[in-house]
């Protein structure tokens, strides 16, 4: 139970999985996006601002100037590696709730690499940095999924107490071994030169992880929608009893869409410390895993929705940063915005999803006639 | 209407005891079906009455509407003589109603005596002493033998269930509705059971039995009230009444012949099962030492009331279900108890009994129809869309599938998805054919079209096992018919020769004789 009431992200899965309602998700973001702004106003005016001027900060203004619109893309970078990740778990019907970790173990992967390639030329250097994170996250994800498929125990516990463990690990790399010798604070060396991620533009933070965030959401839209792949996570996914039925692996497919989410989170983790930090630090991520949850329900669990998804929060965090300094008001109030906008999505959803239970054929109403060996869900549902 | 049957009469001795409860006019409906018709039933002070039918007779609805975990839509109930509102359990517990459903409500983690707690506490505080001395004083009271202070989660299942009758008695009731009470239990703990119904009868409590098994039925209760299809078929006075009688009733009298067609030719067997075992849900054995053979071009029917078996015989065959024993050859192959895949491979066709269970609803009607061969629809790594679309076309024109080949499965029709089903087993050309509950639920229209299907796969050469609770359905389709009771054959028999009667003696467990000598 405790499970359940987590955050309530695995709500969904009492939902009988997202897929029926993902159609829903375009329609979904504006209206999401509109309510959310209507209930926030309040924490704005608390804050003394004058809330369309503060939601013009927050959403347009960082697309003005070529500056903040660049930044926007580098805050949506990771945002896309870890939406995509979680929204393929989902779409398994995984409930990773661990990509925060896995990115940690990826970053780890990436900066104990990074420190020792610089021997190496870039071309062998990153690729290297970016297979041993995506090892690195799928490791991170593999104890719960073998858990969830041989024991059936839920993974969204489980993924989610690996989160901290992995911050924790961090921490001690960083309070231990990997203290910078030369200033002596908690972060690790510098990576070598070759082994940071080359920058797009000039004058700009934006480097290749953010195309390579948006070849892993195409890959991963191709994947799903146009290979047998595809189709077999999406059937797992929304029916594992019918998948079983048609004769389709539910336990491996299970455990294939877990360790690839968690390596996706991984390389995000890369991505984070090749591309910005250089080096590990403890304050790599400020919940980019999380946010990730965010971004995968918010982009209705489709590729597409997912990087628009993560623009969006990207814009949102560039813009409350902006809106914060400009307006005094708590930069906390993107925060407080984001996590409404998850509240609001994911109270739509349900909202969409007992509709649409509703208006299908009333099929549940001859519960108390099947045999007592029919499906559990059924019998539950009046209860639900 | 023919509420009352030829046995149905006044009770001798009405004028000694008013009834206790008494049910007017339910009526309950869930969509298209009626699972109570206008029902009339009443009960008496200190009796066993017993509510027989076959599985969706409607037994338990009347007894949920009742306890009040089902609302009725018309329809009366008195208590003592005066109509009452029963809105939710606590109103029928307040009644003096209890209620032991199939699936237990207890607290697993808890002992006894705080589960029989639980619910009735005023206060804040908990006092486990005072709530173990009142389980003790109540187990005692009653004679059910439990202790206080075990954990429920260790007890055994008939234990449970003595927890969930001390639970409705702690309560003060004075009806008690005990739901296929027998289903779960061993012998050892049936006889305790009935021991102790007969002691609770005989201090004037009122015991509701519901079941299908007959010589429950006749060993433990004093009235009998019949359903068939939500209607009552009967009442009687237990003593009165026989086997043969209830049977009948039970089963009621099949119209036979709509689109009954000339005998087959059998053909060389296909499927050949011997010896097969296999485990139900809580790993009890669910089939013992089945063996049977389908022709080709020969539908073998399964007759039983539901949770004999047939379950577990069909998910074997279509290897969703590991067997424990036995084995399955199709065409002199033996299956090696590898999965669905392998069934698949070996030519097995499957529609299974809960078809919402067989489709992915989000998915496309030209989706769902590949999704048991989806390597043949694929060039390199991709899905060849163009196929998987020309391919729903077709069949979509072929079986009348009211859809496009785009439109997610869960928003069609319950006919149109078994015709979905229909059109991904068929395609395929089976040389076996599984099905089970094939009409459940379907409309005549659609009933009829997939019961036109199914003899075309018979003409054309397939070997069938049908298994269906509806035995108009198996009388008209099946050239033979097998019947389980607890996981065995107990009887075979041509249809020919199948009276309901007899079929329903058998379905019940009774009759081990009527085997004679038909064909296998």
């Amino acid at each position: 139970m405790i499970a359940r009431r987590l955050g309530g992200l695995a709500l969904p899965r009492r939902l009988g999985g997202m897929g029926s309602v993902v159609t829903a998700a375009p329609l979904l973001i504006p209206l999401a996006i509109a309510v959310t702004f209507v209930v926030t106003a309040a924490f704005v005016l608390v804050a003394g601002a004058d809330p369309i001027q503060a939601y013009y900060r927050f959403l347009v203004e960082p697309l003005t100037s070529r500056f903040t619109l660049l930044e926007v893309l580098v805050t949506a970078t990771p945002l896309l590696f870890t939406g995509a990740a979680v929204a393929i778990a989902f779409r398994a019907g995984y409930f990773n709730i661990g990509a925060e970790g896995q990115l940690l173990a990826g970053a780890i992967a990436a900066a104990g690499i990074g420190m020792v390639v610089g021997g190496l030329p870039a071309v062998l250097a990153l690729p290297l940095m970016i297979a041993g994170g995506a090892l690195a996250g799928a490791l991170w994800a593999l104890v719960p999924a073998v858990l969830r498929v041989r024991f059936r125990i839920d993974e969204v516990v489980t993924t989610l107490l690996l989160n901290p463990v992995a911050a924790l690990v961090v921490s001690a790399l960083l309070n231990g071994p990997w203290r910078d010798p030369q200033t002596g604070f908690p972060e690790s060396p510098r990576i070598a030169e070759s082994a940071v991620f080359p920058a797009l533009l000039g004058r700009s933070r934006l480097h290749i992880g953010f195309v390579l965030a948006l070849v892993v959401i195409a890959v991963a839209w191709f994947v799903l929608t146009r290979t047998p792949t595809g189709l077999r996570l999406r059937a797992v996914g929304s029916s594992p009893r019918a998948a079983a039925f048609a004769g389709l692996d539910v336990n491996g497919t299970l455990l294939r869409a877990a360790l690839v989410s968690g390596a996706i989170a991984g390389v995000a983790g890369v991505s984070e410390v090749g591309g910005i930090q250089y080096r590990l630090t403890g304050g790599l991520s400020p919940g980019f895993g999380y946010t990730g949850i965010v971004v995968a329900t918010l982009g209705g669990l489709t590729m597409p929705g997912v990087g628009l998804a993560a623009l969006l929060l990207g814009d949102l965090r560039v813009g409350a940063g902006t809106a914060g300094r400009a307006l005094g008001i708590p930069s906390q109030l993107g925060e407080i915005v984001q996590a409404t906008l998850l509240l609001v999505t994911i109270g739509a959803l349900a909202l969409l999803a007992v509709r649409a239970r509703r208006g299908s054929r009333d099929e549940s109403a001859t519960a108390d006639t099947v045999s007592p060996g029919g499906p559990a869900g059924v019998q539950d549902a009046p209860l639900a | 209407m023919d509420t009352r049957g030829p046995i149905g009469r006044e009770p001798r001795d009405a004028a000694s005891d008013a009834p206790v409860v008494e049910l007017t006019g339910i009526t309950k409906r869930f969509g298209d079906l009626v699972a109570n018709d206008r029902i009339e039933l009443s009960l008496r002070r200190g009796e066993i009455h017993a509510l027989l039918g076959e599985n969706g007779a409607g037994k338990t609805t009347l007894m949920r509407i009742l306890y009040g975990l089902t609302a009725p839509d018309a329809g009366e109930i008195r208590i003592d003589g005066r109509a009452v509102t029963i809105r939710s359990p606590k109103d029928a517990i307040a009644a003096g109603i209890g209620m032991v459903t199939q699936h237990f409500a207890l607290v697993r983690p808890m002992t006894v005596a705080e589960n029989l707690t639980l619910g009735r506490g005023r206060g804040v505080k908990l006092d486990l002493r005072r709530a173990e001395a009142a389980a003790r004083e109540a187990s005692e009271r009653f004679g059910i033998r439990v202790r206080p202070d075990a954990r429920v989660g260790d007890l055994s299942v008939g234990e449970q269930q003595r927890v969930e009758v001390l639970k409705a008695l702690a309560r003060d009731c004075r009806v008690l509705i005990l739901d296929e009470p027998t289903a779960v239990l061993v012998p050892q703990e049936v006889d305790a059971l009935f021991a102790t119904l007969r002691r609770l009868a005989e201090g004037g409590m009122t015991v509701v039995f519901i079941s299908h098994k007959l010589g429950e039925v006749l060993s433990i209760t004093d009235r009998v009230t019949v359903l068939r299809r939500g209607r009552v078929a009967g009442t009687a006075e237990t003593p009165d009444v026989g086997e043969r009688t209830l049977a009948e009733m039970m089963v009621g009298r099949p119209t036979i012949g709509v689109t009954r067609r000339d005998k087959a030719s059998r053909g060389r067997g296909v499927l050949r099962v011997d010896g097969l075992a296999a485990a139900g849900a809580h790993g009890l054995p669910a089939l013992r030492d089945v063996s049977l053979e389908v022709a080709a071009g020969e539908i073998v029917g399964v007759a039983g009331v539901s949770g004999n078996g047939q379950t577990e015989l069909v998910e074997v065959l279509s290897g969703t279900r590991r067997p424990t024993g036995g084995s399955i050859e199709v065409d002199g192959r033996r299956l090696g108890g590898r999965g669905v895949p392998e069934a698949l491979g070996a030519g097995i066709g499957r529609i299974a009994e809960d078809r919402h269970a067989s489709v992915v609803g989000d998915l496309s009607v030209a989706y769902n129809l590949v999704l048991e061969r989806l390597d043949d629809f694929r060039r390199g790594g991709r899905l060849d869309q163009r196929a998987i679309r020309a391919h729903a076309q077709e069949l979509i024109e072929r079986f009348g599938i009211r859809a496009r080949p785009d439109d997610p499965v869960r928003t069609l029709s319950g006919g149109n998805i078994q015709k979905v089903l229909l059109a991904r087993v068929l395609s395929r050309e089976p040389k076996v054919l599984v099905v089970s509950q094939p009409t459940r639920g379907l409309d005549v229209g659609a009933t009829e079209y997939v019961r036109s299907q199914l003899l075309a796969q018979r003409a054309r050469g397939a070997a069938i096992l049908l298994v269906s609770e509806d035995l108009d359905e198996l009388l008209t389709l099946a050239d033979r018919l097998i019947v389980l009771y607890e996981g065995r054959v107990v009887g075979r028999l041509d249809v020919g020769e199948a009276d309901p009667a007899r079929l329903g003696l058998l379905m019940a467990g009774r009759d081990a004789e009527a085997t004679s000598g038909a064909a296998a």
